[in-house]
C-alpha cells in the first residue's frame, strides 16, 4: 500500500459495542487534539441499550475550528465484529480502515485500504478485552502527533480514582497503541499534516449539555428537579455535579409532572429553577406550563427533543417538538422559545432564560436535541463570568397585591417573608389580590394583562445570526442545532449571492423577519423534521412561504455533505 | 385579641352550610393562632377541589395549584425558604387520587410539612363520584351498583413508608382536632393529617351519626412509636381510631439533607451566584 497522506481536516470514525469505552476514546482524544493545537468536533450515536449493540463516535480534528458533523470517514477503526454494517454508505474508498482482521467485513478486504493490527492478539496479551479503548488512544495519539508523555499523562489523569492495577493496565495498552503506530509510521504507510495553532491551547472543549448547565449556573439556577430521560438527563447531572459549589438544590423527581410543579413552587418562594426533559416528559408538565402561564410565574424548561411520537428512538436526534414547545399548555399566556445553534449559544441562551423568565414572569422554553446535547467542539471561554443573574422580585408592604394591574401587565412579583405583604397565587382566575373569582369583568382585564406582556417581550427578540452574503439573492433559514452545519456548507458552497439565517429565537419571532426574507428570491428552510414546523411558522405570522424544504428525520442529524448536497441542488432547480 | 389569619375581606364562601369544611377552616384559624406563627411566614398550599379553597379563606400566603399538585410545591416552597411554615391542605381526592404518586413519594422525601387532608370520602366538587376512599358499597352516579375497589388507606401507606408523623382527626371534634394539629406543625418532618368530615350535599353514608358511631380515640396505651402497632391500627375497619398513630424522628427532614443548607439556613432567594467559582470552574473545565 503507498503512503497515504491526510491534509488539515480528518474525520476519525471508531465504532464498538455499548460499554467498550468508546466515550472514554471520544474525550480523551479531543482533549489531547487541543494539546497538540488542533480544534476538535465531536459527535456520538448511540444504541438505546447498556451493552452490545453498535455505537459510534466521529472525531473531527482540523487547522480550523469546526463544529460540525460530516459524513465523510477518512479513518476508520471498528473495535468489534459486526461494527461497519451500519457504515456501509461512509465508508469510501479513500477511507483508511484500522484495525483487527477479524474485525472487518470481507466486502472491504480487497479494495479497500486498510491497515492491520493484531488488536485480539494484543489484547489477550494484555489481559482482556477492558483496555481495547486505551490501546486505540495510543494509537491514534501517535498518528496525531502528540507525545508520549502527553498521552501517559490524559490517560492518567481519566483514571485516578480507579486504583493502580487499572492506571497501569491502561498505560501498558497506551504504550502498545503508541509503539504500533510508530511501527506504521516508521513503515511510511501514513502521514497527517494538519497545520497547528497555539490558540486552541487554553480552549475549552464543551458538551452541548455542559452547556446548557453553564448557563443555567451563570443564570443563577439554584434549583433542578426533574426525571431523567435522553437525552436532557446531561444538564441534569452535570448541575448535580457542581450542586454543591454553586449551591443548587437538585431533586430527582417521581415524575415529570412533579418534577415542574416543584419548580413553580421553588419560584414562588424565591429560588431559580429549571427543568430538564424531553418530548415525552414534557407532554406530562404540559398543565404546569399552564399554570405557570395562570399564576405568571417564571419557569425554565430545557427540552432535549429526541424522535417521537411516543417513545420513538430515545437516544437519537429530531426537531420534531417545535410547535409542542409552542403550543402546549392550554389557555392563552405568553412564552419565549430558545433554540440554541451552538455551545456558546447554548451558555448565553439559558443564562438569558433565567432573567427573562424572571423579568416577565412567564416560562421560558429551551429547545436542544441529541445532536446539540451530545456534541462537542473546543472554543473559547467568551467571558461567562460576565454574564450576571438578574433578580426581579421586590420588596412587598402591607398593601401588596400580587397581580395589581399595571401599564405593561407585569406586576412587581413578591416572595413570601420578603416585606411585610401576603403573596398569593392561583391556578383559578383571580383578582389583583389573587383571590378566586368568577368576576367576568376581573377576568376579561387578567387575560389582557397577561397577553400584554407580550409587547415588553416582542421587544427584546433576538434576530437571527446571519452568515453568507450580505447582498443575496438565496436565503437559507435554521434553527437551533442545525447552526453550524448550515454554515459550514454555505461557506463551502462559496457563492456570493447567499445568506444562511440561524434563528435562536423561535418564539416570538424575531419582529424583523420578514424583512430579512422578503429581499431574497428564493427561500430555503433546513429542518431536522419531517413537516417543517419553523416555516409553517414563519409562513403563518409573516405570510412568506419557503420554495425548497430540507428535511432530515430518519434520526440522525445533517451532515455538511448533505446539506451542501441539497442546497446546490435547490439552486440548480433554478 | 384578635387573629391576624381571619380573613381580611368578608368573602363568600363557597361550601354547602353545614359542611366539614367550616370547621377544619375554624381548627386551622385557632391552630394557627394558638402557634403564634409569623403571619408572613406561612404559606399554605392546596391543589384543585372544595377543601383546596381552604386558603382563599385564610389571611395568609398561599399557593392554590393544579389538582393533585400540592405536594410537590409544598416540598419545593419548603427547600428554598425553611424558615417558612408550610401547609399542604386539599382533599382525599386530590392528595389521594390524582396526587397518589406524590403523597407516596413526598412522605419518601420526608419534607419538614404538614399535609392536611380533607378526607370526606367522596368528590364535592365534581358532583358526588367516589372518591379513593370512599367505602365499598358506596353508590354515586358514576358507581352505579356500588364501589367495588378496596378503599386507599393512606394511614396505612404512610405509616409502611416510616413517615414522620401520621394522625387521624375527625372534623366535629376541634377540641382534640386542634391539639393533633398543633403537634403536627411543630412536629419536624412530613406530617399527615387525614381528617374525617362529613360531606352534606353527597355523601349520605358517612354522615355526622356514621362517624360519632365509627371512631374511638386512641388511648394512652397507644405507643406511636411502635410501628407494628402503628398499622394495626391503621388497618382496623369496624371502628376508625383517631389520634396519633404515629411518629418517627429517625429521619432526617429534606431540607436538611441538602448541602445548601449545610453551612448557612440563608433562603434561596437571598444568595446569588458566585462568579469567582464560576470563573474557577471554566478554569478547570480546560482539561490542559
Amino acid at each position: 500500500m503507498n503512503s497515504i497522506q491526510l491534509n488539515n481536516d480528518m474525520s476519525i470514525v471508531i465504532s464498538g459495542e455499548a460499554g467498550q469505552g468508546l466515550q472514554s476514546i471520544e474525550q480523551i482524544m479531543s482533549n489531547l487534539a487541543i494539546s497538540s493545537g488542533y480544534n476538535v468536533f465531536t459527535y456520538s450515536e448511540f444504541m438505546s441499550r447498556i451493552r452490545g449493540g453498535n455505537n459510534s463516535t466521529e472525531i473531527r480534528i482540523s487547522s480550523k475550528r469546526i463544529t460540525s458533523y460530516v459524513d465523510r470517514i477518512d479513518i476508520f477503526i471498528p473495535m468489534c465484529k459486526g461494527a461497519m454494517f451500519r457504515f456501509k454508505g461512509r465508508i469510501a474508498k479513500e477511507t483508511i480502515i484500522i484495525g483487527d482482521v477479524s474485525h472487518i467485513d470481507e466486502m472491504y478486504k480487497d479494495a479497500y485500504r486498510i491497515i492491520y493490527i493484531p488488536l485480539l492478539k494484543i489484547m489477550k496479551e494484555l489481559g482482556g478485552n477492558t483496555y481495547i479503548n486505551s490501546l486505540i488512544i495510543g494509537f491514534i495519539s501517535n498518528l496525531l502527533g502528540s507525545t508520549f508523555d502527553s498521552a501517559i499523562k490524559t490517560i492518567e489523569k481519566r483514571f485516578k480514582n480507579f486504583g493502580e492495577e487499572i492506571i497501569n493496565n491502561n498505560m501498558e495498552a497506551v504504550k502498545t497503541g503508541f509503539e504500533l503506530s510508530c511501527e506504521i509510521i516508521e513503515a511510511d504507510k501514513f502521514c497527517i499534516q494538519i497545520e497547528k495553532t497555539e490558540d486552541v491551547k487554553n480552549n475549552l472543549i464543551l458538551y452541548g449539555y455542559e452547556a446548557i448547565g453553564l448557563g443555567a449556573i451563570a443564570g443563577g439556577c439554584n434549583f433542578i428537579s426533574s426525571y431523567p430521560m435522553s437525552p436532557s438527563t446531561g444538564v441534569f447531572t452535570f448541575l448535580a455535579k457542581n450542586a454543591e459549589t454553586f449551591g443548587i438544590i437538585v431533586e430527582q423527581a417521581e415524575d415529570e409532572i412533579s418534577a415542574i410543579n416543584m419548580g413553580l413552587g421553588a419560584w414562588y418562594a424565591g429560588g431559580r429553577a429549571m427543568v430538564t426533559t424531553s418530548g415525552g416528559g414534557f407532554a406530562l408538565m404540559a398543565e404546569a406550563l399552564s399554570l405557570a402561564g395562570a399564576i405568571e410565574s417564571p419557569m425554565v424548561i430545557h427540552i432535549g427533543q429526541r424522535p417521537g411520537p411516543a417513545t420513538g428512538m430515545p437516544t437519537r436526534t429530531e426537531q420534531g417538538d417545535f410547535l409542542t414547545a409552542l403550543y402546549s399548555g392550554h389557555g392563552e399566556f405568553p412564552r419565549i422559545i430558545f433554540a440554541p445553534g451552538d455551545k456558546e449559544d447554548g451558555i448565553r441562551l439559558t443564562h438569558q432564560a433565567f432573567n427573562m423568565a424572571d423579568k416577565f414572569q412567564t416560562p421560558v422554553i429551551i429547545l436542544t436535541d441529541q445532536y446539540f446535547m451530545d456534541s462537542s467542539n473546543n472554543m473559547n471561554d467568551f467571558g461567562i463570568t460576565g454574564l450576571k443573574a438578574e433578580k426581579y422580585f421586590e420588596i412587598t408592604d402591607d398593601k401588596y397585591a400580587r397581580y395589581k394591574f399595571m401599564g405593561n401587565g407585569i406586576s412587581p412579583r413578591g416572595i413570601p417573608d420578603h416585606g411585610r405583604g401576603i403573596v398569593r397565587v392561583d391556578s383559578d382566575e383571580h383578582d389583583e389580590n389573587g383571590y378566586l373569582t368568577e368576576d367576568f369583568n376581573v377576568r376579561k382585564n387578567m387575560v389582557n394583562k397577561r397577553i400584554k406582556k407580550m409587547e415588553s417581550i416582542k421587544q427584546e427578540t433576538i434576530p437571527p445570526a446571519q452568515s453568507g452574503s450580505n447582498h443575496y439573492k438565496y436565503a437559507v433559514v435554521c434553527w437551533g442545532s442545525v447552526r453550524n452545519t448550515a454554515e459550514e456548507a454555505i461557506a463551502a458552497i462559496a457563492r456570493n449571492d447567499i445568506a444562511c439565517f440561524s434563528f435562536t429565537q423561535l418564539y416570538p419571532l424575531y419582529n424583523g423577519t420578514a424583512d430579512l426574507l422578503k429581499s431574497a428570491e428564493k427561500l430555503i428552510i433546513i429542518e431536522n423534521n419531517a413537516t417543517s414546523q419553523f416555516g409553517t411558522f414563519i409562513k403563518q405570522e409573516t405570510g412568506i412561504e419557503f420554495d425548497h424544504k430540507i428535511l432530515k428525520y430518519n434520526g440522525m442529524p445533517f451532515s455538511v455533505e448533505e446539506i451542501t448536497a441539497e442546497i446546490n441542488k435547490a439552486l440548480l432547480k433554478e | 385579641m384578635s387573629n391576624v389569619f381571619e380573613p381580611e375581606v368578608d368573602t363568600d364562601i363557597a361550601w354547602c352550610p353545614g359542611c366539614g369544611n367550616f370547621s377544619i377552616h375554624q381548627i386551622l384559624l385557632k391552630t394557627l393562632s394558638e402557634l403564634k406563627i409569623k403571619q408572613q411566614k406561612l404559606v399554605l398550599v392546596s391543589g384543585i377541589g372544595q377543601a383546596a379553597k381552604t386558603p382563599q379563606y385564610i389571611n395568609s400566603n398561599y399557593f392554590n395549584g393544579l389538582h393533585g399538585r400540592a405536594l410537590p410545591v409544598a416540598t419545593a416552597v419548603k427547600s428554598c425558604n425553611p424558615e417558612l411554615t408550610v401547609i399542604a391542605i386539599s382533599g382525599d381526592g386530590c392528595v389521594y387520587g390524582e396526587g397518589g404518586n406524590h403523597f407516596i413519594h413526598a412522605i419518601r422525601r420526608n419534607p419538614d410539612i404538614t399535609c392536611i387532608v380533607h378526607n370526606n370520602m367522596v368528590y364535592g366538587l365534581t358532583k358526588g363520584q367516589a372518591s379513593p376512599t370512599s367505602r365499598k358499597g358506596f353508590i354515586s352516579s358514576l358507581q352505579i351498583s356500588g364501589v367495588y375497589s378496596e378503599p386507599f388507606n393512606p394511614l396505612a401507606v404512610a405509616i409502611s413508608l416510616n413517615a414522620s408523623f401520621v394522625a387521624r382527626a375527625y372534623s366535629a371534634d376541634e377540641k382534640q382536632t386542634i391539639e393533633v394539629l398543633k403537634i403536627a406543625i411543630k412536629h419536624r418532618g412530613f406530617s399527615l393529617v387525614d381528617i374525617f368530615q362529613p360531606c352534606v350535599s353527597f355523601n349520605k353514608l358517612n354522615t355526622y351519626k356514621w362517624y360519632k358511631e365509627n371512631t374511638y380515640y386512641l388511648d394512652d396505651s397507644h405507643d406511636p412509636g411502635n410501628k407494628v402497632e402503628a398499622f394495626k391500627k391503621a388497618v382496623e375497619n369496624e371502628k376508625y381510631p383517631l389520634g396519633i398513630f404515629y411518629t418517627n424522628t429517625d429521619n432526617l427532614p429534606f431540607e436538611k439533607h441538602l448541602p445548601v443548607y449545610k453551612d448557612s439556613n440563608e433562603p434561596m432567594y437571598k444568595r446569588n451566584v458566585d462568579s469567582d467559582k464560576l470563573a474557577e470552574l471554566m478554569k478547570n473545565m480546560k482539561k490542559n
